[in-house]
């Protein structure tokens, strides 16, 4: 079964003046919907052909790099695109802020420390929030594509945030100023969407 | 030692249309001023504050390297390209890709194909070897040839904010303008 491009939520304005159309659009159609055809191209005729992306990425060390570089590509920008909606922003509520609260402190902590990560992921990659094995909330950053469901990932744990900064995500609207594009984000972030992820 | 941003060779507008003023603003004015700052403040303090760029590179961790040799390869890039580029070499460097890839059109494409599949950010390099040999390279974000003693002959820059302005997702419309901006005088003089 070949994996689709999934269809948003919401228009490409929708994130405006945060994300800007043009960026939403061309980052849907034509980053995202590269890793999907190259992904479905790599798998196709072998046994990774009827896996779960998440089934591929646990075990993803064994496969090529096509694999990596877009199954990451593909599983990534599918949870972008959902943890975020135009009518996002604010704080999380009920169990999840508890949890934020109690592994870093504050809401404002743990802000601070997935802005770091964002900020400072050198090159191309993705800022997480991770849900480890044990139940506790970390952040960290992975590098290109990867994700903290990877075998291969030094950072481990279902990730339930995710930021994209690569600079196809905010060349176009922020250029050089990546710490402008983090703050923007945190205006259109889906806390419940979060919750759900972290409930499940 | 204090590091600055060299001058550019052309003027911002002087790729145009095939490098845009607005990429090269930023590219130039922000990125690379940007390693160059950062390389400053990074090295202060440690055993690189009067080191030359080549021994940051061939020495340096983390930050210190990354920030270094991005303000190499910047500048090394930016060098490699003239309002006046395109065409194809001559003389001794034009007798060893021949040897070394075929053909020049041979070599273009390897180049080519490497700078379109580096994955992420990153360099695609033509480098000389000890035995006097070119190859291809590919090297990620900051990566520099120079700390595997290869000595860089040229380099296209495949982060996206070299041509994203410009070129958006379409990096291979971006590496085709390239060769027409590619200062062969230059590169031969290098080699």
């Amino acid at each position: 079964m070949a994996f689709e491009l999934p269809k948003l939520d919401y228009a490409y304005n929708a994130l405006e003046p945060y994300i800007d159309a043009q960026t939403m659009e061309i980052h849907h159609t034509k980053h995202h919907g590269a890793y999907t055809s190259k992904l479905n191209a790599a798998i196709e005729g072998t046994d990774l052909a009827n896996k779960s992306i998440e089934e591929i990425l646990a075990n993803v060390s064994q496969h090529s790099a096509a694999v990596r570089n877009n199954g990451g590509g593909y599983y990534n920008h599918n949870l972008f695109w959902k943890i975020m909606t135009p009518n996002g922003g604010g704080k999380p509520s009920g169990q999840l802020l508890e949890a934020i609260e109690k592994d870093f402190g504050s809401f404002e902590q743990f802000k601070e420390t997935f802005n770091n990560a964002a900020a400072s992921r050198f090159g191309s990659g993705w800022a997480w929030l991770v849900k480890q094995e044990n139940g506790k909330l970390v952040v960290g950053s992975t590098p290109n594509q990867d994700n903290p469901l990877m075998d291969l990932s030094e950072l481990k744990g279902t990730p339930i945030l995710g930021l994209d900064v690569w600079e196809h995500a905010y060349y176009l609207k922020y250029q050089n100023k990546r710490p402008e594009y983090i703050d923007a984000f945190w205006n259109v972030v889906n806390w419940e969407e979060v919750a759900k992820r972290f409930s499940a | 030692m204090k590091f600055s941003l060299p001058q550019l060779p052309y003027a911002l507008d002087a790729l145009e249309p095939r490098i845009s003023k607005r990429t090269l603003e930023f590219h130039y004015g922000k990125h690379h001023q940007a390693y160059v700052n950062n390389l400053n403040k990074l090295i202060l303090g440690t055993k690189f504050e009067n080191a030359d760029l080549e021994t940051i590179i061939k020495e340096a961790e983390g930050g210190i390297y990354n920030n270094g040799a991005q303000v190499w390869n910047h500048t090394f890039y930016f060098s490699s390209l003239s309002p006046n580029g395109g065409g194809v070499p001559t003389g001794p460097l034009a007798e060893a890709i021949n040897e070394s890839f075929g053909s020049f059109d041979a070599f273009k494409e390897k180049f080519s194909e490497a700078a379109a599949t580096l994955f992420g950010s990153g360099w695609a390099w033509l480098v000389k070897n000890d035995d006097g040999k070119l190859e291809i390279v590919k090297e990620s974000n900051a990566g520099n040839p120079l700390r595997q003693g290869k000595v860089p002959i040229l380099t296209c820059d495949v982060w996206e904010h070299a041509y994203y302005l410009d070129y958006q997702n379409k990096r291979p419309d971006y590496i085709q303008v390239f060769w027409d901006c590619v200062d062969w005088n230059i590169v031969g003089g290098r080699f």
